[in-house]
């Protein structure tokens, strides 16, 4: 039997973690093609592959060894992660803008893996948001709704080319069986709230209930592999915790003061990218805050931000922005955070010596 | 010739070596919110150089006069006048490109680039350098103005020189050059962020051809003494 001393940690080599990651991805992945169909495949390959393209492309330019680089598998988690948070049928130019600037522009320039500030992935999806608002919001109704469902070939169509053989296009795909459209439940509600309509009215309308479902089950995914990271002690429990509480803390608030204009705390658990949020894009090792006590500040603050924009920001989701607005506080949070070394005292504690 | 080498010492300032936008990244303010395209830019820009000659001049011709504890007021009020007539100047003869850059006009009043050559430059030398300094960092800011423009504009819609009829009269309608028609333009890219992202890349490219330089130039120098 190895024996060795036991301050020695037995930390898993990055592309191990990043696997570990990819891994737990699985069965959030498994339920969102369900629910939205086969573009969240091709997404995945598409990212993926663009990830590893540009990594290789600016390592090269860079005079690096690409491979050793790219075998630690990060660059395909940002591909991957940023692949499951744009609609499935974002044309296909689009989510390569996005993730190329993800990966040269946010990870690459700043020096490569460990040293960018902001979370990649969030980086290229904000980018896409801002930059093309409509396609970024057009999702595809959960499948129980939809009128048809894209097949493979179809969703391939219309990524690369953006109609399918028989001339429909994304929209066509949105219409619900009653010839109604069907948003996202976050932007719908968003939407709804805008032309005066209450929470109940909106919740009781038809269809809203059974969208839900799909988003819904899609974040119980995410959090099933969230919790397999937890137990394989690949992420630490105190940001995503942090995260959801502050969630719901703040939804419950807002909701007792109007339950009319605000949603409760289990509409925000379920809905959006909250899950994958809590778990796989806050919880990044080199843009996250690194102490124990700031990991929960760093969660928390990024929950209520969350609902804060949700509630009264312009756009439906929000876990992008206020991500990358906490990664900008995180090296202050450390700062303040720093745990005491054994042995230290504090400068109160010298001071009175 | 000791002037004329001083010229081109100034110009090259201006215009390279020392560029208000590139390397004092002074004036950023209508830097980045004005340069959504090209001939955006070039109008901003030209306003701007005529300011800052006009300021330059004038600062050298009474500088000797300018008490110096009140130099900054006295120096401001100088810049607002000029400011006020290019201000007059656009909403007479380019009306529609005074909508369009608006409060950025007269906002040239704060620009720091313009103060900073008053203050550095102009209060300490003759009228003529002066005048130069004035021109070249005017120049220097106007194609800084004018590149990030056509970047973002490329980017953003895929056209070069699009709205030249705001500066240049009817005629230049047709100077529009259409890259590629797009249903979807890049908002980022004439947004804000984008302004910031394109100027990063024009210091960028400013510092790796200034390093490139110096390689071969220190190459060069180990070959002679070499040899």
């Amino acid at each position: 039997m190895k024996l060795s001393s036991p301050f020695f940690h037995h930390a898993l080599p990055t592309s191990k973690v990043m696997q570990l990651v990819i891994a737990a991805l699985i069965p959030g992945i498994l339920l969102q093609v369900y629910f939205f169909g086969y573009g969240v495949i091709i997404n995945l390959f598409l990212c993926g592959f663009t990830a590893i393209a540009a990594e290789f492309l600016v390592l090269k330019l860079r005079d690096r060894d690409p491979w050793s680089t790219i075998k630690d598998n990060s660059a395909l988690l940002t591909g991957l992660l940023l692949a499951v948070a744009i609609p499935p049928t974002l044309p296909f130019w689009m989510s390569i803008v996005g993730t190329g600037f993800a990966i040269v522009f946010a990870k690459q320039l700043y020096g490569g893996l460990g040293f960018n500030p902001f979370n990649p992935a969030m980086v290229g999806y904000v980018l896409l948001l801002i930059s093309f608002p409509v396609e970024m919001t057009a999702w595809l109704p959960s499948v129980e709704l939809a009128a048809k469902t894209p097949s493979l070939s179809e969703s391939m169509q219309l990524i690369f080319v953006g109609k399918t053989s028989s001339g429909l296009s994304v929209n066509d795909f949105r219409i619900l069986a009653d010839g109604y459209t069907m948003a996202t439940p976050l932007d719908h509600m968003k939407t709804e709230h805008t032309l005066g309509k209450m929470s109940s009215e909106i919740i009781s309308q038809n269809h809203f209930a059974a969208n839900l479902k799909g988003w819904a089950w899609v974040n119980y995914g995410y959090a099933f592999g969230g919790i397999i990271l937890l137990a394989t002690k690949t992420i630490r429990w105190q940001i995503p915790a942090s995260f959801l509480l502050s969630i719901v803390v703040t939804s419950s608030l807002l909701h007792w003061w109007d339950p009319e204009l605000y949603n409760p705390a289990k509409f925000h658990l379920v809905t959006g990218a909250t899950m994958l949020g809590a778990f796989f894009i806050t919880t990044d090792p080199v843009s996250a805050s690194t102490t124990p006590k700031g990991r929960l500040i760093y969660g928390a603050l990024i929950g209520f931000l969350v609902v804060v924009i949700r509630n009264f920001g312009g756009y439906p989701e929000a876990i992008g922005f206020a991500v990358l607005l906490l990664n900008l506080a995180a090296p202050t949070i450390d700062h303040y955070t720093k745990p005491q070394v054994y042995g230290h005292q504090t400068e109160k504690e010298s001071v009175h010596d | 010739m000791k002037i004329l080498s001083d010229n081109k010492q100034v110009i090259h300032d201006g215009l390279w070596h020392n560029n208000a936008a590139l390397v004092q990244l002074l004036g950023l303010c209508p830097l980045l919110a004005v340069t959504g395209t090209l001939i955006n830019g070039l109008g901003l820009g030209i306003a701007t150089t005529f300011v800052l000659v006009g300021s330059n001049v004038t600062v050298s011709i009474i500088r000797k006069h300018i008490p110096k504890e009140i130099r900054i007021p006295i120096f401001v009020m100088l810049i607002a006048s000029f400011v006020t007539n290019v201000q007059l100047l656009m909403n007479a003869f380019t009306y529609e490109l005074y909508l369009i850059l608006g409060i950025f006009i007269p906002l040239i009043v704060t620009n720091c680039a313009i103060i900073g050559r008053a203050e550095a430059f102009a209060s300490k030398n003759q009228p003529i350098p002066s005048f130069m300094d004035g021109l070249a960092q005017g120049v220097g800011f106007t194609i800084v103005l004018m590149v990030l423009g056509a970047l973002r504009e490329f980017v953003g819609q895929g056209t070069i020189l699009d709205g030249s009829h705001l500066l240049l009269g009817e005629w230049a309608r047709d100077l529009t050059v259409h890259f590629y028609i797009t249903d979807q333009k890049f908002l980022f890219a004439i947004l804000p962020p984008g302004a910031f992202i394109g100027l990063g890349l024009l210091v960028a490219a400013k510092n790796y051809l200034d390093m490139k330089k110096r390689v071969n130039e220190f190459v060069g120098e180990a070959i002679a003494s070499n040899s």
